[in-house]
Order: C-alpha cells, then sequence, then structure tokens
C-alpha cells in the first residue's frame, strides 16, 4: 500500500477558508484524497497539513495546481512516510 | 483622519486608477454606494449584476488593465458569478467587490445573505472575505496584484457591512498593488527550445491569449518572418497576427480553417505559446500534432503536460521568451515545409470565396468589416455566429476581438460591447451576436442608451438556437428538440422600446444600403439581419473526432 500512496506537506497560512481551498481544488479537478491531517503550528499564524494522495499520473497536476494557491507558502513531496499516521487517529480515539 | 471600510475601499480602488465600476446597490452594499457618490470614479448603473461582470470584462479585455465591478450580497453576487466564471477561464483580471451581510449575521441565513466566499472560491484566481476595515488595506491592493500578475484572472472581495461602517484611524495609505515582476527564464530550458526550433524541418507556432496578454504580438510577427515559421491560433489569439498575412493560417480546432488543421497534422514541432490545449482547439487529443514535438511555453506552469505531453516546457512571460528565442534562433533552409506552408496558403484563400449569399453571415461580416473603421472593437455571443466571425473578420490587432472562448457565455457580447465602449469611447464597437444569445442580456440596452455609446449590435437572426440546431442535425440524426424559437420578438420594437436605432435587413440590398447607414452614424444601433436557419458553421469538427476529420468546406 504504501508504495501506491505518499504524502504531500502543506505550510500554509492559518485562517479558516485555507482548507476550502484545498479540499475544493482536488473535488473540482478530479484528484483523488485519501487522508488529510491539518493542525496549527507555532503561534497559529500558520498551519501544516498534511494531505495522503496516490503515487500516479496527477501528482505533476496535483502539486502545481496546490503551489498555485495563494495561501499555500510552501509544499514538500514525502515520497517516505509512515501511513500509520493517517490510521493512529482512530486507534487514538478507540475506534479502529 | 478617520475613514470607514467603505470610504478606505473606494480610496484605495481611486488610487490604484480605478476611474469606471460596474455594478448594482443593493442593501449589503450600500455604504460602499454611500463612498462612491464622493469620488471621481464613474460608475455605470447596470440592469443585471451579470452585465456588470462583463462590463468590467469588456473594460479588462479590450485594455489589458484590472477592471471593477460591484454587486450585493445574495442574488447580486449569483448574479455576477456566470461573468466571474467566464473571466476565470479566460484568465481576464477583474476584481469584484461584492457586499455581504454583517459579519454577525454571517451564519445564520439572514436576508439576502449568501456563502459568496464558498461559491466563488472554484471561479476564481483567488478569493477574500474581509473581517476588518484594517484588513481592507492590505486585501485591495494585494486584490490588484493577484488578478494581475502573471496568468490574470478574476479576484472576488466579500466585504460585511459592519466591515464597511467600521471606522478607524488611517495615517498613510498603502502603495497601490501592482503586478509582480516577470521571473527570469530558466535560460538552459530557452537553449534547449531554441535547439528544438532550429533542428526542426517542419515547425508550426500555436498560439493563444497568452500572447495577447504579455503584449507579444510585434515581436512574434518580427520572429515568425525572420525565420519563415507559420502561424495557426485560438479564439482568443485572434488578431495576434494579421490576418493577411501570409504566414498566418487563421484558427486551428473544431470550427477551424482545414488548412491550419492540416498545418498541425504534419507539423514536427509545435512551438504552444501562450495556449492550454483546451478540447475546441485540439479535438481528440492522441490525434493532435501526432507528428510533433512540443515546445510548450506559458507563465502558468500547471498547463505543462495538463492535456498533452510536451518535450519542452519554458516557464515564462511568452513576451520575455520570444526575446530570448529571437538570439537564440537561426535561419533554415525548409524547402519541403515552405511548399507545405504555400500550399495551404492558397487553400485558405480558396475557402474564403464561396458563399454566393449576400445575407450569409460570412459575407455580412466580411462586408461589416470592408466598412468599419480599422480600429473597430468587435465582441461576440456564443454560437454560430461566434465561429463565422472567428473564420472571417480579418482580425489586425490584438484586443480586438473580445470572446467567450472558455466559458462559452451566451449573454457575453452586449455588456463586453459597454465595457470596451467606455474604455474607448473614440471607437466603434460592434457585438455580432444571434437571436438566442441576445436576450440573455438584452436588459443591457438600457445601459447602451443611458450613455450613449457607440455600440452597434448585429444580430444574425435564424429563430434558432443555430449551433445546437446544427449540431442535432449532423449528429442526432436531424431529430430537433427545442431549437426552435415558437416565436421571437420584434427586434425593432424591442430596440425601439430602448430608445435605439434599428433596422432590419432581409434581402441583399438592406446589406449594402441601411447596414452602412446605421452602422456609420454615431450612437448605438441595433441591425437585425434575417437569416435562414438552415445554414452551417464549416469546416466542422465533430466532438471528439481528430481535427483531419473535418465535415464540409
Amino acid at each position: 500500500m504504501t508504495s501506491e500512496l505518499l504524502t504531500i506537506e502543506l505550510n500554509v497560512a492559518n485562517h479558516p477558508g485555507v482548507m476550502s481551498h484545498i479540499t475544493g481544488l482536488f473535488s473540482r479537478r478530479g484528484f483523488n484524497l485519501e487522508g488529510i491531517l491539518c493542525g496549527r503550528t507555532g503561534d497559529g499564524e500558520k498551519s501544516i497539513i498534511f494531505l495522503l494522495v496516490n503515487d500516479g499520473e496527477q501528482l505533476e497536476q496535483i502539486v502545481h495546481q496546490l503551489e498555485k494557491l495563494y495561501d499555500v507558502e510552501s509544499l514538500i513531496v514525502h515520497k517516505k512516510f509512515n501511513p500509520e499516521a493517517f490510521t493512529e487517529i482512530r486507534s487514538s480515539l478507540g475506534i479502529a | 483622519m478617520k475613514y470607514s471600510g467603505a470610504e478606505i475601499t473606494i480610496k484605495l480602488l481611486e488610487r490604484q486608477g480605478i476611474t469606471t465600476i460596474a455594478g448594482i446597490p443593493g442593501g449589503a452594499n450600500l455604504p460602499l454606494y454611500h463612498a462612491l457618490s464622493g469620488s471621481s470614479i464613474n460608475h455605470i448603473l447596470s440592469r443585471h449584476e451579470q452585465g456588470a461582470g462583463f462590463i468590467a470584462q469588456g473594460i479588462a479585455r479590450s485594455t489589458g488593465k484590472t477592471a471593477v465591478c460591484f454587486a450585493t450580497s445574495g442574488p447580486g453576487v449569483v448574479n455576477l458569478l456566470t461573468a466571474i466564471a467566464d473571466a476565470k477561464l479566460d484568465s481576464i483580471p477583474v476584481v469584484a467587490i461584492t457586499g455581504q451581510v454583517a459579519s454577525s449575521f454571517i451564519g445564520t441565513d439572514a436576508f439576502q445573505e449568501i456563502d459568496t466566499y464558498g461559491l466563488s472560491l472554484p471561479i476564481t484566481k483567488h478569493n477574500f472575505l474581509v473581517r476588518s476595515a484594517e484588513e481592507l488595506l492590505t486585501v485591495i491592493p494585494e486584490a490588484f496584484r493577484i488578478a494581475g500578475s502573471g496568468r490574470p484572472g478574476p479576484v472576488v472581495i466579500d466585504i460585511p457591512k459592519d466591515v464597511q461602517n467600521e471606522r478607524i484611524e488611517i495615517s498613510s495609505w498603502p502603495l497601490p498593488g501592482m503586478p509582480d515582476a516577470i521571473e527570469p527564464i530558466d535560460d538552459s530550458v530557452i537553449r534547449t527550445a531554441a535547439q528544438m526550433i532550429n533542428d526542426a524541418q517542419r515547425p508550426l507556432f500555436y498560439i493563444g491569449g497568452g500572447v495577447i496578454v504579455s503584449e507579444a504580438s510585434s515581436l512574434l510577427r518580427e520572429i515568425i518572418h525572420e525565420f519563415s515559421i507559420p502561424v495557426v491560433s485560438t479564439l482568443n489569439g485572434l488578431g495576434t497576427i494579421a490576418d493577411d498575412d501570409p504566414l498566418y493560417f487563421g484558427m486551428l480546432g473544431m470550427h477551424g480553417a482545414r488548412a491550419a488543421n492540416e498545418l498541425v497534422d504534419s507539423c514536427d514541432l509545435l512551438i504552444a505559446l501562450g495556449v492550454r490545449f483546451d478540447d475546441r482547439a485540439t479535438g481528440k487529443v492522441s490525434e493532435f500534432a501526432p507528428d510533433a514535438a512540443i515546445v510548450h511555453i506559458d507563465i502558468d506552469k500547471s498547463e505543462f503536460n495538463k492535456i498533452k505531453k510536451n518535450h519542452c516546457s519554458v516557464r515564462g512571460n511568452v513576451a520575455e521568451a520570444l526575446s530570448l528565442l529571437k538570439d537564440l534562433l537561426v535561419k533554415q533552409q525548409r524547402s519541403g515545409w515552405d511548399a507545405v506552408v504555400k500550399a495551404g496558403e492558397s487553400k485558405l484563400i480558396a475557402a474564403q470565396t464561396k458563399e454566393g449569399n449576400v445575407l450569409h453571415p460570412s459575407n455580412v461580416i466580411r462586408f461589416v468589416s470592408s466598412i468599419a473603421p480599422g480600429n473597430t472593437i468587435i465582441t461576440t455571443d456564443v454560437g454560430q455566429h461566434q465561429m463565422w466571425v472567428a473564420q472571417h473578420y480579418p482580425f489586425k490587432h490584438p484586443r480586438t476581438l473580445l470572446t467567450s472562448g472558455g466559458l462559452g457565455t451566451m449573454g457575453f457580447g452586449l455588456p463586453s460591447a459597454i465595457g470596451a465602449a467606455l474604455a474607448h469611447p473614440d471607437r466603434t464597437v460592434i457585438c455580432f451576436s444571434g437571436d438566442g444569445s441576445i436576450l440573455m442580456n438584452i436588459q443591457e440596452l438600457a445601459t447602451v442608451a443611458d450613455y450613449q455609446l457607440n455600440v452597434k449590435v448585429l444580430l444574425f437572426n435564424n429563430g434558432h438556437l443555430g449551433l445546437v440546431r446544427q449540431q442535432q442535425e449532423l449528429f442526432y440524426n436531424k431529430t430537433y428538440m427545442a431549437v426552435k424559437f415558437i416565436r421571437n420578438p420584434e427586434f425593432a420594437v424591442i430596440a425601439a422600446g430602448f430608445g435605439i436605432r434599428s433596422v432590419t435587413i432581409s434581402d441583399p440590398s438592406g446589406v449594402t444600403k441601411a447596414l452602412p447607414e446605421l452602422l456609420l452614424q454615431n450612437g448605438p444601433a441595433l441591425i437585425n439581419v434575417i437569416i435562414p436557419h438552415e445554414y452551417n458553421v464549416l469546416p466542422m469538427v465533430p466532438p471528439g473526432a481528430a481535427n483531419r476529420d473535418t465535415i464540409g468546406d
């Protein structure tokens, strides 16, 4: 499974519309989004978002379109990551 | 000194150099209009917010500068959305400033409340919901910077009424927002591109709106002649190269010139300049330029490899790229290609002198072009007339054709003509339309009459939704469904009702006598040309087919 998935780390401005911009991009361009983790960083001015996506033909477009978003300040593609990051949340809530 | 959010907004727009705003007032933008009453900015009261949006587009498309429209919350915003989406698809810099219910009412389903931010998100380059008067000082210049930078596009600024009314102390004003400086182009990439062009036996330029945006028209004209490279254009690239240029082969794609599509078919290098490989241009993508390597030059890197894999991606401003290329290109002998180009040229001429009937739109359009002043601005609606204009009007200059290419919005023509006329009061503006399209924003004839603008509406009236009828004839077994109007209004009476001169033309003598009489008078006019509904736009590539599989002509 890990060979097909990768995560994109986004550093974004923290305001109420940011998540809509990112998820809206995925829905309107027909990109698949397998998971999202998001949280504030530092003094709350910024957020960090991890997107779980398929490593496929769409990746170049996904990256380029994300980089165009006004609130996205930097983007890193992590081919190596621990997918449990996305499932641990469930277990930490006692539902997995 | 203390200023309200509304006053700050207007002040910043003035400092931004905005002289005209189209819009409609309502409950949630009353403070903005109150502030506007004390401003030097000229307000154009349209009759529908979509009209206001397209008026702003007409200004932006004809000048290249960011233009502004206003709407109130709720229905005002929803009415505006079509024009915003249209601006997004054709990369037009527009800043739309919308009133919103007061912050404390947001989310309560208040009167005329709508989620402007959510609705505008997928159809804007960026959007803002302003949370304080203080924020306006950064948001407004920033909106102009975003709209005009790189690949232009629309920006929505949603301002709640309480923010418009909030008063804050201002000691100094921010600088106006300006487009970002042009980024340098990667030297090794441009060298690769130049090498590919120098090595090509059959190079071809495929150009689009990005060439006009970057004001690269005259530079491109120099380059194609110096290095003998032919050109085909998209709908929104028309005017970049003069129609009578021997190296210019017209529009490619679904309703493109056969010669243009044939050149694309046979080239071995396609130099894609400020284009996005739209399906109306490419036809079946796998069969588009099948023998060609592709050099794609564009400011927006997300266009690279989006539709078709290319072999060299040059990210940057098209004018900048061309000026670098000019020094790197080498004159080549390409006798085989020159012969093909020459043959295509004569085919193009043959294709242009076919229709006998004076009332055929292609002939009317060419006749109009022969009597209209050279700097006339043409706008179109969407449908058969639009394609006939694209095929037959001999455009000579950039920004003389304003047309809805990406979204294909019927109703675009009249209000965008208003915008063009406001921005160019010394020029004639002709809106070619159809009896289907014109009724979609007919109310803006009132705006034309208000300001006695030099806008001529030339209506090709066939009693049908002609382009849909054509598709039903060709691809749906002549089963006509919902394409013939049960009855059509008397357009002469409509024009008279708005106080606009008009004439209805149904015979050839009308074209040669009444049409020029009205067209060459100053002020608004509506020319209603009755045409047979059987005329089809040809050539045509069936949807989904390869561009070489052309029907007709």
